[in-house]
């Protein structure tokens, strides 16, 4: 080969490593948790976010930017809403020594 | 910020991402999880924004906060039990943002940095954006019917017709040619065509599929997310996204998995759908064999003088909202030392863990909560079963009838306790459309009644 490696290998080998990494800890998650767990992936996916700021971010106004502001919101209510609802549910899962505010008291 | 300082950003931030979902192992490290997964966010929305070719921040700041309200405003006013519905609607937006993202890269590649030499759009660039753009708009309109049959906006009964899966094929063949002329052309009416026949595709896709099989397709769509996430980092050359998407979409796609097996069935056969149809399946099976019904005070007379309980929640009682309730009666029933305990099967409710946030919702500890392999041995010495809102995962045709549509699918086996306590409105059969023998089992008593109207009676009586 005489030129230097194509940055989409690179990029193909963060992929298919972090598919694996995904993997292994997925199936670490415990099934209970499943819930929360599908809320939390749906929350770090809107990390798509970064693609909408640099439509959204140059001066002027053009289709592009149109684009990257309705990304943008909808990033945002994913983002927002995803981390919140995970944060909802998680504070719900409670073990005995613990009992919550308002609950059992244990006996 | 120097383009090397930013990459090593995202890549905090993906680690970041990957403690996070490590977290959920168990339910006191999720909750840091989370945290870990909000900073992970902040890092890649902050390293993004100091990037110098964004200069006008007034639009970023305004959906930022306009989106970020709703979404805080919804995720604290949503019902747990309206949980499946509230992710199938957020994974639609993952999915029109990346369809918005990708068209904006088409639209604006300088900003993306996507061009090559001769001021063209890359050739990988144009692949990656075209498959962030088709998995995308798949993604959205198949949500937003999943979000439909499970909000009952429309019938959660499969929709067929002749030579669907052939249509499908077609549809899907005409993406892949429209791909490959964009790929070799990029002019804007072919990526209008096929983001417009993926919207159609997510939506024909998604129809023929009964509301019982939601948990795989909503497992599935969140697979889908995943992957067009990734398909949007490779366009922008961004390792956080492809990192995430990588994970996002194997996330999915073991817990469709998981589901599946819960099911006994090949996931070809889930996505081809049609499954509980009113056409197909033994009509009318229910036979007239006599069945024992009994009142709320018998049930409590014989949960009272029980040694240990097992409850088997199922889909029906996030319906009647009767978790609250119930946990009231097992909190009763403990406090007179009675064992109680709940076994779970991986695809009661409509998405996976929906029962387990249900009961943690009505504050009941998640140690009291158990899987099906880790409880199915203990039904034989237990005293008695309270089955409230399940049907076809306690039905023993799936061990013993060879000929029924669910035979193999592993069940929870309450048959085997002294006593099984049904609390159903009728004997309808369930989602299979089969009848459970359960039913007319000499050690079971029917409780005819709605599922919360029932435990109120029962817990009154404790």
């Amino acid at each position: 080969m005489e030129h230097a490696v194509d940055p989409l290998i690179w990029e193909l080998s963060i992929f298919v490593l972090a598919i694996f990494v995904g993997y292994y800890v997925v199936w670490s998650v415990t099934p209970a948790l499943h819930t929360p767990l599908m809320a939390i992936t749906n929350a770090i996916s809107s990390v798509i976010v970064v693609g909408a700021l640099l439509a959204a971010g140059p001066e002027g106004f053009s289709i592009a930017k149109m684009f990257g502001i309705a990304a943008m919101t909808l990033a945002a209510v994913n983002i927002f809403g995803g981390f919140v609802v995970t944060q909802r549910m998680l504070a719900m899962f409670r073990g005995k020594k613990r009992p919550a505010a308002g609950g059992q008291k244990a006996h | 910020m120097s383009a090397n300082l930013t990459a090593l950003a995202y890549l905090v931030a993906s680690v970041l991402f990957v403690l996070a979902l490590r977290g959920l192992s168990s339910p006191t490290a999720a909750r840091r999880g989370n945290m870990m997964g909000i900073a992970g966010m902040a890092i890649a929305v902050i390293a993004t924004v100091v990037n110098p070719q964004i200069v006008s921040y007034e639009w970023i700041v305004a959906a930022i906060v306009v989106g970020g309200a709703i979404g805080t405003f919804i995720a604290r006013k949503i019902e747990m039990s309206a949980m499946p519905q509230l992710v199938a609607g957020f994974h639609s937006l993952v999915g029109l943002a990346a369809v918005f993202v990708a068209a904006a890269a088409f639209n604006a590649p300088e900003s993306f940095g996507i061009l090559d030499e001769a001021g063209a759009i890359r050739l990988a660039s144009r692949i990656e954006m075209a498959l962030g753009a088709v998995i995308g708009a798949i993604t959205f309109s198949g949500s937003i019917v999943a979000f439909a049959k499970l909000q009952e906006l429309v019938s959660g009964n499969p929709v067929q017709f002749k030579g669907q899966h052939l249509l499908n094929l077609a549809i899907g063949v005409v993406i892949v040619v429209l791909v490959a002329m964009f790929t070799n052309e990029p002019v804007a009416q072919w990526f209008a065509l096929f983001t417009v026949l993926a919207f159609v595709i997510g939506v024909l896709l998604i129809i023929p599929i009964g509301g019982a099989d939601m948990p795989v397709v909503i497992s599935m769509l969140n697979s889908y997310s995943g992957w067009a996430a990734a398909g949007i980092g490779f366009t922008l050359h961004n390792s956080a996204l492809i990192v995430t998407g990588a994970l996002v979409g194997s996330s999915g796609a073991i817990l469709s998995y998981i589901m599946c097996r819960a099911m006994n069935r090949s996931f070809v056969s889930v996505i081809l759908g049609g499954f509980g149809a009113e056409s197909d399946g033994p009509k009318k099976a229910k036979s007239d064999k006599p069945v024992k019904a009994g009142s709320s005070e018998d049930a409590a007379f014989l949960l009272k003088n029980a040694g240990s309980v097992i409850i088997v929640p199922g889909y029906g009682m996030a319906v009647a909202q009767a978790q609250h309730v119930l946990a009231e009666a097992a909190h009763k029933l403990k406090a007179q030392g009675v064992r109680v305990r709940y076994a779970i099967h991986p695809v009661a409710g409509r998405m996976p863990g929906h029962m387990n946030v249900l009961l943690a919702e009505a504050n009941v500890p998640y140690e009291d909560v158990q899987e099906l392999e880790e409880i199915n041995p203990d039904f034989s010495n237990t005293d008695v079963v309270i089955v409230i809102g399940a049907n076809d995962v306690t039905n023993p045709a799936a061990r013993s009838d060879p000929k029924s549509p669910i035979f193999g699918m592993p069940i929870l086996d309450v048959d085997k306790a002294k006593t099984v306590l049904f609390i159903k409105r009728s004997l309808a059969p369930g989602y299979a459309g089969i009848d459970n023998e359960l039913f007319y089992a000499p050690n079971t008593m029917m409780l005819f009644a709605d599922a919360k109207k029932m435990m109120q009676d029962i817990a009154k009586e404790l």
